[in-house]
């Protein structure tokens, strides 16, 4: 068993230091992922200001039910991945690898049901481009719609597949016993990004899938 | 056997109690949505949005065990993403207000 100090590095007094740097640049790089996103909502919010019915007939032609599923299925995988870090807090190495294998096959589900509404929508001809086609009056504002909707989307799953890889490396550490009550920072710094690519999906649900439904 | 670099950790029965609620808010959601609430759907959506990130925020990513750092660093997004929409939307619901030629 590693020595109490094993794994902090050279430039901190103690493990409690280490962690706590580490927990607040995952938290600023947070920030800047926020900032990342804020554009794209905030050209959301300008545009569906002024195109809101084209905006409301554009986003009937997303399948509510299959977003409503995937947003349980992500709220899902935000709980296994708490649940693997409060394993590794306790140094249960088996939860901890079977809270992060079970995040990313919830995190795979997700990924699948997004690539079959992608592929429908360019079945249904309504991905924005020289062959996108919309019957309404406001045709173009709803191609706007689409616009955004394959850019929020799409930079989320982004997130999505880099945060299953992120958390297949850590199920290997953690398989191979690198992790410890003392040391599992990287777990907690992990579980930090994927809670935030929940958050992410949050929003978008509702911003995108359940316009002018009543 | 080395002290436990982490003090805190959230109970079982917590995570399991917030996972419950994020998915009975995702029920009210999509049960909101169909409802005539006029100029009010959107608020009411984001107010529920909202309280599901808090949640997560606040529980499972333990922002409550946080450094005061680490919870200035969270409230730097928030206001920050308030300035880029509020600024942006302060422009463009101005710009008809004053009569100001080749606009």
């Amino acid at each position: 068993m590693s020595s109490p100090g094993h794994n902090v590095a050279h430039q901190f007094d103690d493990a409690v230091q280490q962690r706590d740097a580490s927990t607040l640049g995952m938290w600023v790089f947070l920030v800047t992922e926020v900032m990342m996103f804020g554009g794209l909502f905030a050209t959301y919010v300008l545009y569906r200001s002024a195109y809101p019915e084209a905006f409301a007939a554009a986003s009937h032609h997303l399948n509510a039910q299959l977003g409503a599923m995937n947003t349980l299925v992500l709220l899902g995988s935000s709980l296994t991945m708490a649940l693997a870090v409060r394993s590794a807090q306790h140094g249960a190495r088996f939860g901890t690898v079977a809270g992060l294998l079970s995040t990313i096959a919830l995190g795979s589900v997700f990924l699948g049901v997004k690539a079959y509404e992608y592929a429908h929508k360019f079945e249904e001809k309504l991905v924005p481009g020289p062959y996108f086609v919309f019957d309404g009056p406001e045709g173009t504002h709803a191609e706007l719609f689409f616009s955004l909707y394959f850019a929020m989307t799409g930079l989320h799953a982004l997130h999505m597949v880099i945060g299953v890889g992120v958390l297949g490396t850590l199920a290997v550490m953690a398989a191979r016993g690198r992790f410890s009550v003392a040391y599992h920072n990287p777990i907690e710094i992990g579980g930090l990004y994927w809670h935030f690519v929940d958050i992410v999906w949050i929003y978008l649900f509702p911003l995108l899938y359940l316009l002018g439904r009543h | 056997m080395s002290h436990a670099v982490n003090p805190h950790s959230t109970p079982l029965a917590t995570l399991i109690m917030v996972f419950l609620a994020l998915v009975a808010l995702t029920g009210l959601t999509v049960g909101v949505a169909y409802i005539d609430l006029g100029a009010w759907s959107t608020p009411v959506a984001l107010l529920i949005a909202t309280v599901k990130a808090l949640l997560v925020v606040v529980i499972f990513m333990e922002l409550r065990f946080g450094q005061p750092l680490t919870w200035l660093a969270a409230v730097t997004g928030v206001l920050f993403m308030a300035l880029l929409i509020g600024l942006t939307m302060a422009d463009v619901i101005s710009r008809g207000w004053l009569g100001v030629p080749g606009r």
